[in-house]
């Protein structure tokens, strides 16, 4: 077990390497600083002085290993546009992304799973029926397009909720929360439905394959035939085996919706990383996409470490060790 | 026409019994005028190749028949009173408690997620009023009785950890649980290895003397038939083709089907250069020819075979369904 981590957690540090080689990259091979920074007049001397300075006539190696030192600090140097570090502009926008993408992966699993457990045990009903279809254009439509209707719907038309931002929020430290104001509430239904829908659709289709697989497996009919309750049968044996699977795509898409919540945050004007990178990749703000990136790769990764240890609570094939087996 | 049988009431007696399966080009008729009963404490063997009846027989007395599959006909009583027509809610409740059933493959027979213990516990909790703290102590038990080793340690142990001989005591021990009168075995032994068949059979007669369990005995395996059973019906294409107490039904088999059915059980005592066998194969249920279903391989078939349909008649000590003994 421990050796597992251990060995993830090194697998882990490589992926966060190769990133951080890609994001490097991105200063390199998208324009010269020093030409941005002195203006046309400058001379060369001036240029070499501060190419000296800067550290940048250091071999490749040594810029880079200066580049990762700096980012496992979080340090990732001044915005271009706004002139302020990136890590403090990052760790404002941070919570407003968390806060949306944490809603609408509790909307996706705490709607999409029973939808999914439904639509497996009443195969024929109209209402499945009705699920599935939606369910279709959940996973077809591109999410700017359901947020607009959303907005038009519910913003517009009927005036319920509010179109764009995030209400009040409260400061708790330096996280601020839009949880605890009415506006706040308000203010994250609409994005979070948006965010969530796609997701949902596939949590629930995922969960209705594995459980129909699983309800015609031998041990679902001996459950049955030692005269087991239905809820114990379908929710008990069933259901638990149907969660490695949905684990494994859950903690993928989770990843996703934090990345991918750019699309949902520019249509909402949510003020999170994701309008934050939109805005960096508009003008060009090297050290902001350079730290977005990095951030989203890190996200990733420990979820995935989650996910394996996730497997071991749930499958206990794989909990034990090997000594003890085959008798 | 059900059978009386030595030692007072039937505990189940199916009568007529119909099991059919609309499909788009019109219904096939898997089990066709099925009737028989079986004493408490007795062992009824049902014989007969795949495709016969035997395991819809079984799944139809359990209620368990996989849709569309259903019983069109007849009545199946269990202890005089007709089980057949239970709402679903009853129906479980008899399911584990007073008939329990054995599947074929041990592999595939435990959910691989809980421990033996706690499927054991949640059999006994779900149709005895029993504290948990009893009802692990009598599945230690129960373990022990199957033949499990250290049962006190076994019982914590998740079904990968048991071998395939190992996991069908403890299918044993399951279907036994919740002290049924009778248990439904399905092939209980098809998917072991040679060397561990004779010890669960030995097992499960043991157990089932003990407990004064009655035992429906599906297999196709003759050998375990004539080890094990009290009576025995042979089963042909849906219908019972003979039935009586397995000594006379060995040694003198009634009907050509069974007579076949012996000479094929190779014999360690004379020497035969070739077993015999008995020619074509069994029918598809499309296509079950007029009159007897086993005409077409009977080598004594005359003209009444191929235009009328026999029933089961007394034959010397066992019923037969063929002309010949209609004198």
């Amino acid at each position: 077990m421990l050796a597992f981590i251990i060995r993830r957690v090194m697998q882990s540090a490589a992926v966060m390497l190769t990133v951080a080689f890609v994001a490097f990259g991105l200063f390199n091979f998208v324009g010269d600083p020093v030409a941005s920074m002195l203006g046309q007049d400058a001379t060369p001397d001036d240029r070499a002085r501060l190419r000296a300075d800067l550290g940048l006539d250091d071999p490749f190696y040594k810029q880079f290993a200066s580049f990762v030192g700096n980012a496992v600090k979080g340090e990732f140097g001044l915005s271009l546009r706004q002139g302020r570090k990136v890590s403090t502009l990052l760790k404002e926008r941070m919570p407003a992304t968390l806060e949306l993408s944490f809603t609408a992966a509790i909307l996706a699993l705490v709607l999409g799973i029973p939808m999914g457990v439904y639509t497996a045990l009443r195969r024929n009903s109209w209402f499945s029926q009705v699920l599935l279809t939606i369910s279709l254009v959940g996973v077809s439509l591109p999410t700017f397009l359901i947020g607009i209707y959303l907005i038009l719907i519910f913003a517009v038309l009927l005036g319920w909720l509010p179109s764009f931002g995030r209400g009040d929020v409260t400061a708790l430290g330096w996280w601020t929360t839009g949880y605890l104001t009415q506006s706040g509430l308000k203010a994250i239904i609409l994005p979070s439905i948006t965010l969530s829908l796609f997701v949902m659709t596939l949590v629930m289709r995922l969960v209705r394959s594995e459980m129909l697989e699983v309800l015609r497996t031998d041990y679902i009919k001996f459950a049955r035939a030692r005269g087991l309750t239905d809820r114990s049968v379908h929710f008990g044996h069933a259901l638990m085996n149907t969660l490695v699977p949905v684990i494994t795509i859950v903690g993928l898409q989770l990843g996703g919706i934090i990345a991918f919540a750019i699309i949902t945050e520019t249509v909402f004007q949510w003020p999170g990383m994701g309008l934050l990178f939109i805005q960096a990749v508009q003008f060009a703000d090297i050290p902001v996409m350079a730290a977005y990136l990095c951030l989203i790769a890190l996200i990733f990764v420990i979820i995935n470490l989650i996910v394996d240890l996730l497997y071991y609570a749930v499958d206990p094939r794989l909990r034990i060790d090997r000594a003890t087996t085959g008798h | 026409m059900a059978q009386t049988t030595p030692g007072g009431a039937p505990l189940l007696e199916v009568r007529n019994l119909k099991v059919e399966f609309p499909t788009r080009r019109g219904t096939l008729v898997a089990v066709d005028d099925v009737s028989f009963a079986i004493a408490p404490g007795e062992v009824l063997g049902v014989v007969g190749e795949s495709g016969a009846g035997k395991s819809l027989t079984g799944a139809a007395i359990i209620g368990l028949l996989e849709p569309p599959g259903r019983i069109a006909a007849g009545q199946v009583l269990l202890e005089g009173a007709r089980i057949d027509n239970l709402p679903p809610e009853a129906m479980r409740k008899i399911r584990g408690r007073k008939i329990g059933a054995i599947f074929q493959d041990p592999l595939t027979s435990l959910n691989p997620l809980y421990s033996v213990g706690r499927q054991l516990i949640e059999t006994m909790q779900t149709h005895l009023d029993i504290s948990a703290g009893a009802a692990k102590q009598r599945a230690i038990e129960l373990l022990q009785s199957t033949g499990i080793q250290a049962a006190q340690q076994r019982i914590e142990h998740y079904p990968h950890q048991f071998s395939g001989g190992m996991r069908q005591r403890v299918v044993i021990a399951l279907a036994l649980a919740a002290e049924p009168k009778l248990i439904i075995a399905d092939e209980p032994t098809t998917a072991l290895d040679v060397s561990i068949q004779a010890q669960i059979i030995a097992l499960l007669k043991k157990l089932c003397r003990e407990h004064r369990t009655a035992v429906m005995l599906v297999t196709h395996d003759m050998g375990v038939i004539a080890e094990t059973a009290d009576r025995v019906a042979v089963m042909y294409a849906g219908r019972i083709v003979e039935i009586g107490p397995v000594a006379d039904v060995i040694h003198r088999p009634e009907h050509p089907y069974t007579v076949g059915l012996m000479g094929s059980i190779p014999s360690l005592v004379t020497e035969t250069e070739r077993l015999a066998q008995i020619d074509g194969a069994m029918p598809r249920l499309n296509a079950i020819p007029a009159g007897c279903a086993f005409n077409p391989r009977c080598t004594r078939v005359f003209e009444r075979c191929r235009s009328e349909r026999p029933n089961l008649i007394p034959v010397n000590t066992t019923q037969a369904a063929c002309w010949l003994h209609a004198r």
